[in-house]
């Protein structure tokens, strides 16, 4: 049974605004019945004000579909025509306390209803760039049209990128068979094929371990200059994987700007070794304690 | 609990007294049955008889021919991978396009690992084409897995016929039987048949326990392989409670078989008469004239599942759906695709699924409640005007 807030169930028992508006101006029509969710929006706006004086709904779908639809119409409201527009999914979610990852959709229905119905009143064509795929990470809510547009977008050939760019699989691990196959798929059309042991450690320039580290070494003695002027200095502990350890010495040891001053270094460091690397603040005494951990 | 229970095809209560039969195996009967002392020993007479009580409602020729496992998805992957390896001449699987995901899920990636399956398909009323059938049947075919009766609709399929034209052209036949076992007369020492899966809490027995029926001189290889439980082909300890819980409800099973097919019939019957009479533009799925006694399963056209389900259950009453949102999916109940119900009705699909616990007085509730709860979910339909579908059609975007 879905976990539903009290307040879906509030609007889903008793439905705020349902049914026909005899005198609406405009008329959203949106939804798939091969989905299971279809709502027709009608708003009363009033040409003077441009403002939404009645909104009312009906709507084939499940409870969240219809406490999405209530909550649409008691939202848009008082509201002017371009308030309206601004109104997201999220806003719709959120007047309900929420929605389960796999009910997300219902709420979009909404927003785009509401879209359809500004526009049925304003004369003008409204269609939806409306693509929603199977949903895949049901943790994070990641559909595989997303994760597909990802991967092609970025050139990603393993599931723990993927779960790095998207968030997908990040979570209880089910979903990591479903994002095998949509990888298999994109790397099919790029003429590659999906290497299920392949480690995202491996460096993509092809350098050896050594190289890396002399590589890394280089990038920070390129930036020690800047540091050294500034009273401060980074050493490299060790590297580990995506991991890059290092000890910020000197003035730059809890220096308020040493975030900052590492994301540069790590960008710096992404850009010269062509892969996604972590960089990792350390004191240089728990470096035994942070690399030997299992 | 408080409540109208017609969800029996989900799971069922366990019976007092398959829980008293089971209790002493938690306390004093605590023994390993493979221990070689008597607090073993008088577990393993114990499983003995749940065995044979299990084959009686069986009708297996042999008790030795009943393997107990932990539910009924492993009773069919060990059926269906056995046979694959068991001829690994043999490459090819036919099961049907409405079988449970314990059997889909797993062919699906029975694909994916090379093998072919053929799907059969099904007509308006859930029934397969005999002819397409003995067309798949080939020196290819490892195994043939079709289910007894579908979880959704109830229909039966012919198995014993099938199980004939399978073994014909030398294949495997395996049932998965977990709705219908308990509910209709099994005799499977005159079939064919050489696998079948049953599930414990179908039959008021406790979930985690099921049952591989292997008719002897079945070529086989074990899914688990350890211990000598099971005489080697399901290792790891028995579930002893639970296997002398099942064994007392399937001689329960036997003694309510006739109460059954004749007095939880006529109240499913009143059920479906009783609804049908009263809301318009609903409809029953499957065979109505070939299927469970238990089960009844009404599409509501123009309105969706799983907001009956939710003001079903504020009434008390538990139902099920092949709703879309009831699943997570995007796409409503397989089996009702297959039937090729059309998504407006099959969307709206309730199955109301029967046990011998429940009375005339539930059905009589549930026959007041339903027409309120269609009608106020037709009122907020953009499908549905006044009495009955919209004239003009609504034809939403992205349709």
């Amino acid at each position: 049974m879905w976990d539903y807030s009290e307040k879906v169930k509030e609007h889903f028992f008793q439905p705020r605004n349902a049914g026909t508006l005899d005198d609406a101006n405009g008329v959203g029509d949106v939804g798939s019945i091969s989905c299971g969710d279809a709502l027709r929006l009608m708003i009363k706006v009033d040409p003077a004000t441009d403002t939404i004086l009645d909104a009312r709904f009906q709507t084939f779908g499940c409870g969240s579909a219809i406490a999405s639809s209530s909550a649409l119409t008691e939202i848009v409201k008082g509201k002017t025509l371009d308030e309206a527009l601004k109104v997201t999914n999220q806003d719709i979610a959120d007047y309900l306390d929420g929605l389960p990852p796999e009910k997300m959709h219902c709420s979009v229905m909404g927003r785009e209803a509401l879209q359809a119905a500004v526009a049925n009143y304003r004369g003008e064509e409204w269609s939806d760039d409306h693509e929603e795929g199977q949903l895949i990470c049901k943790c994070f809510a990641v559909d595989a049209v997303m994760i597909e547009e990802t991967i092609r977008a970025n050139n990603l050939s393993t599931v723990q990128e993927v779960t790095n760019y998207t968030k997908a699989g990040g979570g209880c691990s089910s979903c990591h068979e479903g994002i095998e196959e949509i990888l298999v798929k994109v790397l099919a059309e790029r003429g590659e094929s999906f290497k299920p042991g392949a480690l995202p450690e491996a460096a993509p320039s092809g350098m050896t371990n050594l190289q890396r580290i002399k590589k890394i070494e280089a990038v920070l003695e390129s930036i020690r200059p800047q540091l050294k002027r500034d009273g401060g200095d980074i050493e490299l502990l060790d590297v580990d994987g995506k991991t890059i350890y290092v000890a910020m010495t000197g003035a730059c040891a809890g220096c308020q700007m040493e975030a900052l001053t590492l994301q540069g270094i790590q960008q710096k460091l992404m850009e010269e070794l062509k892969e996604f690397i972590k960089i990792v603040p350390t004191k240089a005494g728990a470096l035994s304690r942070a690399s030997c951990q299992p | 609990m408080e409540g109208i229970y017609f969800d029996n095809n989900a799971t069922t209560r366990v019976d007092e007294k398959v829980v008293e039969a089971m209790l002493p195996y938690f306390t004093e009967q605590f023994g390993n049955p493979s221990s070689m002392h008597s607090f073993g020993n008088k577990v393993g007479l114990a499983i003995k008889k749940a065995r044979m009580q299990v084959q009686e409602l069986l009708g297996a020729e042999h008790d030795s021919e009943i393997i107990f496992t932990s539910c009924g998805t492993e009773s069919d992957s060990t059926a269906i991978l056995s046979a694959l390896r068991a001829q690994p001449e043999r490459k090819e699987v036919i099961t049907t396009v409405v079988e449970h995901p314990a059997v889909l899920t797993l062919c699906a990636w029975l694909e994916k690992e090379g093998y072919k399956v053929h799907y059969l398909k099904v007509d308006g009323k859930g029934r397969v084409d005999m002819d397409e059938y003995k067309k798949l049947l080939t020196d290819q075919t490892a195994i043939v897995s079709v289910m007894w009766a579908n979880n959704e609709t109830g229909t039966f399929f012919p198995v014993v016929q099938m199980a004939e034209l399978a073994h014909a052209a030398g294949a495997m036949f395996h049932t998965d039987a977990v709705q219908a076992v308990g509910k209709v007369p099994i005799d499977l020492k005159s079939t064919k048949i050489d696998m079948l899966s049953l599930s414990g809490h179908k039959l008021h027995a406790p979930k985690g326990v099921g049952v591989l029926y292997l008719k002897r001189g079945t070529r086989f290889r074990p899914l688990l392989r350890g211990g000598h439980q099971e005489r080697g082909r399901r290792a790891g300890t028995e579930n002893t409670a639970s296997i002398v819980g099942l064994g007392q409800a399937a001689e329960m099973a036997m003694e309510a078989m006739a109460f059954e097919n004749s007095e939880v019939k006529r109240l499913r019957d009143k059920l479906e008469a009783g609804i049908l009479a009263k809301v318009p533009r609903a409809f029953v799925t499957g065979n109505p004239d070939d299927r469970l006694p238990n089960t009844c399963n009404i599409a509501f056209e123009f309105i969706e599942g799983e907001a009956i389900l939710l003001l079903l259950n504020k009434f008390g009453i538990a139902a099920s759906s092949g709703s879309a949102c009831t699943s997570g999916s995007l796409e409503p109940s397989h089996v009702m695709r297959a039937m090729g119900i059309p998504y407006t009705a099959a969307h709206g699909t309730v199955r109301f699924s029967l046990s011998r616990y429940n009375t005339e007085a539930e059905v009589d509730r549930v026959i007041a409640v339903v027409p309120e709860i269609i009608a106020q979910l037709r009122k907020l339909s953009p499908y549905w005007d006044g009495d009955g579908p919209k004239a003009d059609a609504f034809a939403p975007t992205y349709a």
